[in-house]
């Protein structure tokens, strides 16, 4: 189909592209920008006036529960809830039920999300067979099967000779690995930061340790193999101090934070709120501000929604007992926008942290609008405010530290592959 | 509309008065927290012959705990003497409903059996709820329902009676002739 | 943020934890339970204050001694009781812990007293009832794992008040694992509300919480130097899992350090009192002399803990 979408202020930070100008599509692909295309007749013409045009979003994590925990959600609701957060291309980590680690599941899985024709889901696969930190998975045939990189979602993995093992083979075939630090007997036990409100709470802690000591050995392992990694839901200042470091040393490697890190801290459990229940925990004001600048400066790649739904059953528990995880996928650009309207962080800039960042981490060509790329839109109002309830989400998922709160901006448009598959 | 009160004191020495020969040698005397403790006291020293005093505090007896909840202060019920076999004079400053008077008998019966129970009152303002009688009565009046009368005690030790109204407003008024 | 445990108008409507209470509350808890010690005295030990009121003891992690008290304290208030183990976890029923709530609420309890594992579940049924408008059911902590145990917390305050008068010129210190203590986090809390001026802990690294001077309190390592001076002092029970393992390496190394004896309470005022939540492990944390010596409140604390909690149901079944 060709669409034109005028007038809109089209910005694709890849590209340096930031005006007020007109977007024209044919066969799903971007055709043109400013002048149309020779011949170009519209069949459908979207008004973008006062709205921002860019790539479609890329959320680096966003768990979609499917296989095995249909309960929580199926790819039906959350690919819908993706789109509808203007999202056109989501990784999925590999803590399915089974876990993604043969290539029949992921097969199974890219097939099954492609024939729903919404946004295009990038599998990750398990690093070690069921997660259990024992035996690499077979690299090869899952990356083959779809896997864009390998991962150990949040299970533990630490025979630490296994993880070097992993890592090295994982560098033999350029595959990419993707961690989240933290050791497994440090955090043992605990769920909440260590720090004044979980002694004030009585919850058992999780010391920043427990991620700054993973995070040494992931790094030195790392530069030991030269394995392309990428450090996930980084959550303590330490940690950032560790990657900025790192990375002047000439490391190449990457890592994300949180939407939610970004923007709550411990103080934010209040009375045992069991929606700020998250994996890794809320940490402190200090560590939080942290967050923010090394996503400003860069040092942080992108943001990513973690989106982890969670039924009410197991929410409404004590928070000790209740099950980690908010939903998040259309909250990914709300929390981002509001992140860089406070820091002052220009919106190009803000929005390269969920297009073309998180593209690159993936590996694929996508989170720009370059001529004769994929037709991947979001449009959205970046005005509109809009409150966070129950009603308004799509997810399956309806638990997030956020309900009740307003949040900034409104999609109006998603278009994967040219096709619009969600307007407002 | 102001209400004439009778003077407590006057009233005190009418009751006194009235009880002195005719309650028994060995009675003894309970005041209802607070104003029937003053008075109890007071009446110990006016009355000859040995009345041991003890003093309840029926907050945990009274039937409006679901609608009032629990009086912020809570005294002791001290009762320094046997209740079995006992012959008790309760005293109380005003009988109204007779709602305390109850309270105090069932407190009273959970420390013994007493053989007999009798009540003096300062005042007596009619408006009965229940089939209470006082034994020994200071002085009667009639009062509108919404206001309540309330005894005091200066720093003298000296007692007055006085009216709370409906907004609040306490007057004390001259004597009755 | 509104406390959950004030009703608009201010009145306590769940007794969750004393963080955060006002002084005004503590103080009239304490003062109400004055009278109630005197009950015990009497031959009928009974009040009428609850008759018609059902309390259930929703017990989800065991405790036989607390439980009593409470079941006492209800019985003595003329309240009928009602005692449910619920084990563990309440998803071995099937049913959800709101879930059980709310059919209990349906068969018109007026009353939980709860006790849990997890910290906070006891917020969580009040918060619960709050937003369902059932807040004319009242809850009370009995004890949610390590965050707070308010009515110790009141009778340890009743405690001290009655032997020492007045808060404001005390040093009150707690001795032991305060990491895993509800006991030692709700004490802090009320001492530091009603303007204790010094208030000491006294243990090992290992057995203190991050950050612990936030709460307002001295911390020391050595028991010499915080027993110095003190006018209470109050020994924590130390959980036989915690000699084993990482946290300390035996129960003879942690008595030669922060176990209480004659000869380390002579350091402390010579009026001390001592104190303990119970029961006791002799020879770990206090030795018998002292728990048994003139010094010892340690037994008039069972008593006044159970008018503490006879006040604390009258109050809350008032408002």
């Amino acid at each position: 189909m060709n669409i034109a979408i005028r007038g809109g202020r089209l910005i694709d930070p890849k590209h340096d592209v930031d005006r007020e100008t007109t977007l024209w599509i044919a066969d799903g692909r971007v055709a043109s920008i400013d002048a149309s295309p020779r011949g170009f007749k519209a069949e459908r013409t979207i008004d973008a006036s006062g709205l921002i045009v860019c790539p479609g979003l890329i959320d680096l994590s966003a768990r979609l529960r499917e296989p095995g925990l249909e309960y929580k959600a199926t790819l039906e609701s959350e690919m819908a809830a993706a789109v509808a957060g203007g999202i056109s291309h989501l990784a999925c980590p590999p803590d399915t039920d089974p876990p993604l680690d043969e290539p029949g599941l992921v097969a199974m899985l890219k097939y099954r999300a492609r024939s729903l024709n919404q946004a295009n889901v990038y599998p990750v696969g398990a690093l070690t067979l069921g997660l259990k930190g024992e035996t690499l998975t077979e690299m090869g045939e899952l990356a083959e099967a779809g896997c864009v990189a390998f991962s150990h979602a949040d299970r533990p993995l630490i025979d630490t000779q296994l993880l070097f093992r992993a890592m090295q083979y994982a560098a033999t075939f350029r595959y990419r690995v993707w961690l989240r630090a933290q050791d497994a007997y440090l955090a043992r036990g605990g769920f909440a930061h260590d720090g004044e409100v979980a002694t004030r709470l009585g919850l058992p802690a999780i010391p920043a340790t427990a991620e700054t000591v993973a995070l040494a050995t992931i790094i030195a392992l790392a530069r030991e193999t030269g394995v392309h990694l990428h450090v996930c839901r980084l959550s303590t200042a330490e940690g950032v101090a560790m990657l900025r470091t790192a990375k002047a040393d000439g490391l190449s490697l990457t890592c994300d934070v949180s939407a939610h890190h970004l923007h709550l801290c411990d103080v934010d459990i209040g009375w045992f709120d069991p929606q700020c229940h998250l994996v890794p925990p809320l940490r402190g004001t200090r560590d939080r501000a942290a967050l923010r600048k090394g996503l400003a400066e860069g040092t942080i790649d992108l943001v990513c929604s973690d989106h982890s739904p969670v039924d009410d059953d197991a929410k409404q528990l004590p928070f000790g007992e209740a099950e980690p995880g908010a939903t998040g996928v259309e909250l990914l650009l709300p929390l981002t926008l509001k992140w860089a309207t406070e820091d002052r962080v220009p919106l190009a800039s803000a929005l390269a942290r969920i297009t073309v960042h998180p593209a690159a981490v993936i590996g694929v060509d996508a989170g720009h609008l370059g001529i004769g790329r994929s037709a991947d839109v979001c449009v959205f109002d970046p005005n509109e405010h809009w409150t966070v309830t129950r009603g308004a989400l799509r997810s399956q998922g309806k638990n997030t530290p956020f309900l009740g709160l307003e949040v900034p901006g409104r999609v109006r448009y998603t278009l994967v592959g040219g096709q619009i598959v969600y307007e407002r | 509309m102001k209400t004439k009160l009778p003077d407590a004191e006057q009233a005190l020495a009418a009751l006194a008065d009235r009880m002195r020969g005719a309650i028994a040698f060995d009675a003894r005397l309970v005041g209802i927290r607070s104003g029937g403790a003053w008075i109890a006291d007071r009446l110990a020293q006016m009355i000859s012959g040995d009345h041991p005093v003890g003093y309840i505090d029926v907050s945990f007896y009274r039937d409006d705990f679901n609608r009032r909840g629990l009086k912020p202060e809570v005294k002791r019920t001290e009762l320094p003497f046997e209740i079995e076999g006992a012959t008790i004079v309760l005293v109380d400053d005003v009988l109204y409903t007779g709602r305390s008077v109850r309270a105090a008998i069932n407190e009273l019966f959970d420390y013994g059996r007493p053989q007999r129970i009798e009540l003096a009152v300062l005042v007596d303002r009619g408006g009965r709820e229940l089939p209470v009688e006082a034994t020994y009565t200071g002085a009667r009046l009639a009062v509108a329902q919404d206001l309540s009368i309330v005894l005091s005690r200066d720093a003298t030790g000296l007692l007055q009676l006085a009216t709370e109204g409906a907004d609040g407003a306490a007057e004390a008024v001259a004597p009755d002739a | 943020m509104r406390n959950p445990q004030l009703n608009a108008a201010g009145d306590l409507i769940h007794l969750l934890t004393l963080e955060g209470l006002p002084a005004e509350v503590i103080r009239r808890i304490l003062d109400t339970a004055v009278p109630f010690t005197s009950i015990a005295e009497r031959e009928v030990k009974k009040v009428p204050l609850l008759r018609g009121k059902t309390v259930f003891n929703l017990f989800f992690e065991n405790s036989t001694r607390t439980r009593t008290t409470f079941e006492i304290a209800a019985k003595r208030l003329s309240a009928d009781v009602i005692n449910l183990n619920i084990g563990v976890s309440s998803t071995t029923k099937g049913e959800t812990l709101l879930d059980t709530i709310d059919n209990l609420v349906a068969m018109n309890a007026d009353m939980f007293v709860v006790r849990h594992a997890q910290s906070g579940a006891p917020h969580l049924i009040a918060a619960h009832l709050n937003r369902t408008g059932r807040s004319d059911v009242h809850v009370v902590n009995a004890g949610d794992g390590r965050h707070a145990h308010p009515t110790q917390g009141l009778l340890d305050l009743f405690t001290i008040r009655h032997y020492k008068k007045e808060f404001h010129n005390l040093t009150v210190a707690v001795v032991g694992d305060v990491l895993h203590s509800r006991v030692a986090r709700s004490l802090i809390h009320g001492l530091t509300t009603v303007g204790t001026p010094e208030v000491r802990v006294i243990a090992p690294q290992t057995l203190l919480p991050t950050a612990l001077t936030s709460l307002g309190v001295r911390v020391f390592n050595d028991m010499r130097e915080g027993l110095a001076g003190c006018d209470v002092v109050v020994m924590l029970r130390l959980q036989s899992e915690r000699m084993k393992g990482a946290l300390l390496p035996s129960a003879g190394e942690y008595f030669k350090h922060y176990g209480l004896t004659a000869e380390k309470l002579a350091l402390a005022k010579p009026d001390a009192i001592v104190m303990h939540p119970g029961p006791m492990n002799r020879g770990v944390e206090i030795e018998s002399a002292v728990a048994d010596g003139e010094r010892s409140v340690i037994l008039p604390q069972v008593t006044f803990g159970i008018a503490v909690r006879m006040a604390v149901l009258s109050i809350l079944a008032g408002n």
